[in-house]
């Protein structure tokens, strides 16, 4: 029994816009496997009470206060764009791309 | 195929029963960002307030601001919500230029605010709409759609975008489903949003402007047919006004009805609500599930709200619209009809500032709703912005009540105050308004007036004391209107008896 399928990882590619082939598919998928069923044998130790943990560290409300910090000129801001125009971002239309 | 026809509003809702949702998104009005400190406001140049956290360059780490949650606390306490003990923030995975990070740090399955309601009226009932959540989230960036005709994303080629908007803090607030208000739905759906802008206006969270998209609107409606299951709903966007919010459900309820109607299905999709025609028309299609891949954000820590801070944001909430509402219509005397037209003209903060200043809540009330009404309208301005405070009107109703002017010399004393002259007093002192008191010169206008009209004197002679009005209005003229009109009728029947 897999941990994940080939399919899925196809799907994963998809979504994360990446460009895999289908050799890359078969290598990743058994890769993926192996990683994923090492921490379900984490998972079979936790007992109940251990919640699933989701940050290393165990600090809370780290807050910084409403105060204005200078940022970027728009020179700066813009530097790292593909194209740009009118003061913008210029990117291609995204029509029916969206997931 | 089978032909649809569009429905009477009335047969539609005749026949369905409408189940609406309301998902309204409110930007907070902190100086700086949820998650950086790039300042926030309105209208600044393309790409003036941004910095690597909020482009999502690498390496950047965010941090949140406290300002915000804090915000987002009180909205969910206004609106009887359960604080979360403890909460994250979650990423929502998606790819679409408007977020630079390819992700928007968002909340998931747990929001900071859950299960509270809000009470609405609407046509004399209370209505309580129930609320499912209240997250924080942050807002995307802004994108023009060129080459083609339109502006619309519909034929563009490409897509210039703007990040100053990207990140300011943006409260999501989501009804359970609202069902059982038969053909109120529409109307139902106006009163919780405009209900919703007064809460959270009243906290000064947010200017909640919708034609600024400081508050913005999607609405869900679904329709099933009496005793069977609810229907696939449809998301209507591009509701930017309190109206749009009505006519958009109405639409949509006659829009589906017609489907039903000929047999067809109704397809589960985000809809466009179009102000011109006020229909809405197919926006994406959301036959697929979408696939965010939410995780909890590990760049920000958790939240546990300190229950004493939430106690005291609790206890430090103003006085809801609502409890302010019936407040000041019962000390005001008024009749829900009159309190419904003093805040349609928004005039409920003048009015009580008037009050405030010592005018007397009816003398108040008539200056703004009458006089300063009609010159708010006919400038086509706010009533607000007309350029009289609330301190001059009660100084205004002062001068009145003290008999030292009518309503006829004090609408002068208004146009005085409007053109920057000063103060009801020094108007009135400088163009020399008041009521003529001097009992001689009136006495003089009296006779003056006897004199000039014999026949008509001697009808009041004779008891005919409503004849008295031309000799009224005579010396009403002969003293350009500064005479009190009572005062001067006494006059004339005591020499005329």
């Amino acid at each position: 029994m897999t941990a994940i399928s080939r399919d899925e990882v196809a799907h994963l590619a998809h979504l994360a816009r990446l460009d895999v082939t289908e050799a890359e598919l078969d290598r990743f998928a058994q890769q993926l496997d192996v990683i994923l069923q090492s921490v379900q044998r984490i998972g079979e130790v936790a007992a109940d009470d251990i919640p699933p943990t989701s940050h290393a560290v165990p600090l809370t409300n780290v807050y910084r206060a409403d105060e204005p910090v200078p940022g970027l000129s728009r020179e700066a801001a813009l530097a790292g764009a593909p194209d740009v125009a009118e003061d913008r971002f210029r990117v291609p239309r995204i029509l029916g791309e969206e997931e | 195929m089978t032909t649809v026809t569009s429905p009477s509003y009335a047969d539609a809702v005749a026949k369905y029963e409408a189940v609406i949702g309301l998902e309204t998104h409110v930007e907070l009005g902190t100086r700086t960002k949820m998650f950086c400190g790039c300042t926030t406001e309105f209208g600044a140049d393309p790409n003036t307030q941004v910095c690597p956290v909020c482009l999502g360059l690498p390496g950047a780490l965010p941090v949140a601001n406290e300002a915000a949650i804090e915000a987002t606390i009180r909205i969910g306490l206004a609106l009887n919500c359960r604080i979360a003990e403890w909460c994250r923030f979650a990423r929502k995975n998606y790819f679409y230029p408007d977020m630079p990070k390819n992700f928007q740090t968002s909340q998931y399955d747990e929001p900071l605010c859950e299960d509270g309601w809000l009470d609405v009226d609407v046509d004399g009932e209370t209505v309580r709409i129930e609320i499912e959540r209240v997250h924080l989230e942050e807002d995307t960036g802004k994108s023009m759609h060129v080459g083609g005709a339109t502006g619309r994303i519909q034929g563009a080629t490409e897509s210039l975008v703007d990040y100053n908007r990207a990140g300011i803090p943006l409260v999501e607030i989501v009804t359970k489903p609202v069902n059982g208000t038969g053909a109120l739905a529409p109307e139902v759906a106006r009163a919780y949003v405009t209900e919703l802008r007064e809460v959270i206006r009243s906290l000064g969270v947010s200017d909640v402007r919708m034609e600024q998209g400081s508050l913005r609107c999607d609405v869900n409606t679904s329709l099933n047919l009496p005793g069977q299951e609810w229907g696939t709903r449809t998301e209507t966007k591009n509701v930017n006004s309190l109206r749009s919010v009505e006519r958009a459900v109405r639409s949509e309820i006659i829009r589906q009805s017609g489907l039903l109607d000929a047999g067809e299905r109704i397809v589960q999709e985000t809809r466009h609500f179009h102000e011109d025609t006020g229909q809405t028309t197919p926006g994406r299609s959301k036959e697929t599930a979408t696939d965010y891949r939410y995780f909890p954000e590990p760049d920000l820590t958790p939240m546990s709200p300190d229950p004493e801070w939430v106690s005291r944001l609790r206890e430090a909430l103003p006085e809801l619209p609502r409890d302010r509402r019936r407040r000041l219509q019962e000390a005001w005397g008024l009749s829900s009809l009159d309190m419904a037209a003093v805040l349609n003209a928004g005039a409920v903060d003048l009015i009580e500032a008037t009050v405030a200043a010592g005018a007397k809540p009816e003398g108040a009330r008539k200056w703004w709703m009458g006089e300063l009404s009609r010159r708010a309208n006919e400038a086509e301005m706010e009533l607000g912005a007309l350029g009289i405070s609330p301190a001059q009107v009660a100084e205004l109703q002062g001068l009145v009540d003290a008999g030292t002017l009518n309503d006829k010399l004090a609408r002068q004393v208004i146009d005085g105050v409007l053109a920057g002259e000063g103060d009801p007093k020094a108007v009135a002192d400088a163009r020399g308004l008041a009521i003529v008191s001097d009992t001689g010169a009136l006495t003089a206008a009296v006779d003056a007036a006897i004199a000039a009209n014999p026949d008509v004197a001697d009808k009041v002679r004779s008891g005919v004391h409503a004849a008295a009005g031309v000799l009224i209005g005579a010396v009403m003229k002969e003293t350009r209107g500064q005479a009190d009109a009572k005062t001067v009728r006494e006059l004339i029947l005591s020499r005329l008896s």
